[in-house]
């Protein structure tokens, strides 16, 4: 049996604008244990007068050192996302217990094909296979198709069309729901809607596929994958909802 | 002693006593699975409880499912998560009526579901007015996102001990972790004990 997960002191070292409601923050976290790509934690936020909170954030990036990457959308209302996104500073501390998760992650040694498909935040785990894969050089090919209403919400835009020009072993395929830009390989409209091949992957092709998004996402998508015939115990799901954050 | 993050202030709960540690209410009902909803058949769909040999002891048709004496349990529910939600209202049955005609010396459960999801209990945290096979909530059939036709409801412990699509229980005299207990989660699950992962 493994030991507890302590709660570990985090302190901001970087924080990066993702969109204009999202955040990338980066931590220092002295003693943090590692993580595999997908995992998350468990972050503490605690007021002066002793009151405390928590929530769990997917980690966006793989393992560093003792560096853990998180990206947060700000959910209007939300009593954690609104301080994280809006008032965190460089240099503030707060708590982190973790990784946790053993199932929606990924490892190099895992040779198969993999399909990621992401809606809106649910990018967050997904990129931190992508970026694995290219951190330790992973042979197995990666299709990532990533639905956002429109380009002003694509977290990670630049990096990931510079990841998809420079890796043949990686092909990024971008759905806007709402609105597509000038030159967009398709109109705007949801996986599956116009083009039932949007997701590039057959039936009884052999590999797995991640599927990270809010739920209706996730229903639409895996109930579309089982129409067309594809094996439900090679796909993964980890659904959110914007509830409370 | 916990560090204070500069400039949080956060928002009380005025129900906070009804939560347990680390949890915040929701008024929405998130959803979690680690796979697929399975596609599941009301004619074909049975619950069986299995004696640990591997024999079935006693096992149920849905239209036998439905005509067994309904319960309609109230109960706030706790999510791993860290969301709670308050008064939600099921029916369904209760695993004491099942178990009525059941004879073992058992003291484990391991729940199995469509979908290959298994999750332990204690027996006793499932006997004595404490879990139910629930197929409707809110007023309506239970929907599948949700773990319908049927699921199970054991609102006193984290909500993933609820299976969805439940199929059946292997009696046993030794526990054996379950889906997530196998992933890093805690065996056993008491929300007011924070019992989370592995360890706590």
């Amino acid at each position: 049996m493994a030991g507890r997960l302590r709660w570990q002191t985090g302190r901001v070292v970087a924080i990066r604008e993702e969109t204009p409601s999202s955040k990338t923050i980066l931590f220092d976290v002295p003693g943090w244990p590692g993580h595999l790509a997908g995992q998350h934690v468990d972050l503490r936020l605690t007021a002066e007068d002793g009151y405390s909170a928590e929530r769990s954030y997917s980690i966006a990036g793989p393992v560093d050192g003792e560096r853990v990457e998180l990206t947060v959308q700000r959910v209007p209302n939300g009593e954690v996302s609104t301080y994280l996104v809006d008032d965190l500073r460089v240099g503030d501390e707060l708590e982190l217990r973790g990784p946790i998760g053993g199932w929606f992650v990924w490892r190099v040694e895992e040779l198969l094909p993999v399909l990621l498909v992401a809606g809106g935040s649910g990018v967050v785990p997904l990129m931190a296979m992508v970026r694995e894969r290219a951190r330790t050089g992973g042979v197995a090919p990666f299709t990532f198709v990533y639905s956002a209403r429109s380009a002003a919400e694509v977290y990670y835009a630049d990096e990931l069309a510079g990841r998809a020009r420079d890796d043949d072993g990686l092909t990024v395929s971008l759905v806007y729901t709402r609105s597509a830009p000038a030159g967009s390989h398709r109109p705007a409209g949801r996986i599956g809607q116009s083009d039932p091949d949007d997701l590039g992957w057959k039936p009884g092709a052999e590999g797995r596929v991640y599927v990270c998004g809010p739920t209706g996402f996730v229903e639409a998508v895996v109930g579309m994958m089982l129409d067309r015939g594809h094996d439900p115990s090679t796909i993964r799901t980890e659904r959110f909802g914007p509830t409370g954050g | 002693m916990a560090i204070v993050t500069r400039g949080f202030r956060g928002r009380r709960d005025a129900s906070a006593e009804r939560l347990p540690p680390g949890q915040y209410q929701t008024r929405d009902f998130p959803v979690l699975s680690a796979g697929p909803t399975p596609r599941i058949a009301l004619d074909e769909w049975r619950f069986t409880i299995t004696d640990e040999p591997g024999s079935p002891v006693r096992s149920w048709t849905w239209s036998q499912l439905l005509e067994l004496p309904v319960e309609q349990p109230v109960v706030d529910i706790h999510c791993v998560t860290k969301w709670s939600k308050f008064g939600t209202r099921w029916e369904g049955v209760s695993l004491d009526t099942l178990f009525a005609s059941v004879e073992t010396s058992a003291g484990y459960a391991l729940v199995h579901s469509y979908g290959g999801y298994t999750t332990n209990l204690p027996l006793a945290d499932l006997l004595g007015g404490k879990a139910w096979i629930v197929y409707r909530y809110d007023g309506g059939d239970l929907s599948p996102e949700h773990g319908g036709p049927a699921r199970l409801l054991v609102p006193h412990l984290y909500f993933w001990k609820s299976a969805k699509w439940v199929n059946g229980i292997t009696l046993r005299r030794e526990d054996q972790p379950g889906f997530w207990e196998s992933l890093g989660y805690n065996n056993h699950g008491d929300p007011w004990r924070e019992q989370r992962y592995t360890g706590d």
